[in-house]
């Protein structure tokens, strides 16, 4: 995105102006509401959309899923939702705020993250209950903690855990800075960060997260998220989904 | 003060000063709007928030004690001594006051983490580790909170007369006697507002203390962590915790009412 379309973005967000994201020269601009472990995936798949359709502008936010559910309850003029988990989109549709049926756009599930050098030698989710390691999970609230304790009550794991980060980008940070021994975070945050190592869950413990997108009821311009949503699921899409580790179905 | 009624500013400068004055208020209303009123003292006295309740006002309070320890020396060496670099010095000092509290964070991450500058000698020769503990948020709300107390004591030792620390020292005080009895009682009282500005910016510290000290309940879960992560599913913890933040906040200011800005 070139600095003027941004400025005029950042402008219109904060002034919330009526119709002015719609106006101007540059074609129409979808905003969309990603999770944060997207958050790499979609910003190439931005990319190359606007690349293959040089009419619209695609702006993607990310955050923890249930905190970008939160905005768009409250009016964020969000025009597209991804999700980490299908309970928040749940209560997106619950809400009347979802303009057509979601549909699950690709899978993902998790491994366990030590930092480089796996420095604790932390060898699997026993070790999520020594109390003298640094132990690291999302906040139950988000999708990453509420899949890390299944996966861990699965295990028959009592987890002794340091910090609830408030989402998964946080707590890969800490793991690749050192400050933490291991943490359970999503396979394509592992892919995606040369500094931490993953460590994989036998399968019999480890739950698969569906990601759900959908056009959200309050778009203003629901053509432009429409096909921003179609291009995530093409080939095209469906190619820079794999290549950031995810699987898509 | 007979007859000489101060004139009501003109309409377009009442006009933007209440416009303002919706831009804070209005906010407020919301949460008030959005409160459970039925249901807050159960509320409070969930295990979330007596925790939250619990840990920041330890923290803040270690934090304000800190700020004072340090924060006083601070002002007196900034205000008092000349020396070099003194604006530099004081920049850095105040510089957690315009600073993302984010970057604070990271920063003191850096510095006093497991594999920071300071934290990873002292980590490998005791096991002390600050990150992820009740100290590392009193270090992260002092970080944030010392600079409200250095400027405002700072500003009140300038605006002491010097008249009366010389005579202190004419009378055979020594610089640690005169300032103890002298200089500190008179600017007293902008110590206190000092203290409990720094406490109640502790009180609210937030993005620091998520970065350097975690996110754990009943360890390092201060009430603005707990209501950023509750906002998203339990909500009236979160507008029940905000509510206390709000009051004490709001309280403190209203204390304050005249101090801070004479002081300046």
């Amino acid at each position: 995105m070139t600095p003027a379309p941004l400025l005029r973005f950042l402008v219109c967000t904060a002034l919330l102006l009526p119709g002015c994201a719609a106006g101007g020269t540059a074609g129409e601009h979808v905003l969309v509401f990603a999770a944060a472990s997207l958050t790499d995936a979609f910003a190439d798949l931005a990319e190359a959309f606007e690349a293959a359709d040089p009419g619209i502008e695609v702006t993607v936010s990310t955050g923890a899923s249930s905190a970008l559910r939160e905005q768009i309850l409250e009016g964020a003029p969000a025009d597209v939702y991804a999700s980490a988990n299908e309970a928040n989109m749940r209560l997106i549709v619950e809400a009347g705020e979802a303009a057509a049926a979601p549909v699950v756009f690709a899978r993902n599930d998790l491994v366990i993250a030590v930092p480089a050098g796996n420095p604790a030698g932390v060898t699997g989710l026993g070790d999520f209950a020594r109390a003298e390691l640094l132990i690291g999970l999302c906040a139950a609230q988000v999708p990453c903690g509420d899949f890390g304790r299944q996966v861990l009550a699965a295990a028959g794991i009592v987890p002794e855990p340091d910090t609830d980060e408030p989402n998964v980008r946080a707590l890969l940070t800490k793991i690749e800075d050192g400050e933490l021994d291991a943490g359970l975070v999503y396979r394509t945050d592992v892919a995606a960060s040369r500094r931490v190592e993953g460590i994989e869950i036998p399968n019999r413990f480890n739950v698969e997260a569906s990601y759900p997108i959908v056009v959200l009821a309050g778009s203003a311009r629901p053509e432009a998220a429409g096909a921003f949503v179609a291009f995530v699921r093409s080939e095209n899409g469906r190619a820079i989904l794999e290549a950031r580790g995810f699987t898509v179905p | 003060m007979t007859g000489l009624r101060p004139d009501r500013p003109p309409g377009a400068v009442m006009a933007a000063a209440l416009l303002g004055l919706a831009l804070f208020a209005a906010p407020l209303v919301g949460l008030l709007a959005r409160t459970p009123w039925s249901r807050i003292g159960s509320v409070l006295t969930g295990p979330v928030a007596t925790d939250a309740l619990r840990i920041s006002l330890l923290t803040s309070l270690a934090a304000a004690a800190v700020a004072t320890a340090l924060g006083i020396p601070l002002a007196w060496v900034l205000a008092r001594w000349e020396f070099p670099g003194r604006s530099l010095v004081r920049g850095l000092v105040l510089l957690p006051m315009v600073l993302p509290p984010v970057v604070g964070g990271a920063a003191l991450l850096y510095a006093f983490g497991r594999r920071g500058l300071i934290g990873e000698p002292v980590y490998d020769a005791t096991g002390l580790l600050l990150p992820f503990s009740g100290w590392g948020v009193v270090v992260a709300n002092a970080f944030v909170a010392t600079p409200f107390l250095v400027v405002t004591v700072e500003a009140a030792l300038r605006n002491l007369d010097p008249r009366f620390e010389a005579a202190g020292s004419v009378l055979g005080g020594g610089r640690w006697r005169v300032f103890r009895r002298i200089t500190l009682p008179m600017i007293g009282p902008s110590v206190g507002a000092g203290v409990l500005l720094a406490w109640a910016r502790a009180l609210g510290e937030f993005g620091a203390t998520v970065t350097f000290a975690g996110n754990l309940q009943g360890r390092t879960q201060t009430m603005p962590l707990a209501v950023f992560v509750a906002l998203e599913q339990d909500r009236d913890t979160a507008i029940a915790l905000s509510l206390v933040l709000v009051a004490v906040s709001l309280a403190v200011l209203v204390v304050l009412r005249d101090r801070w800005w004479r002081s300046w």
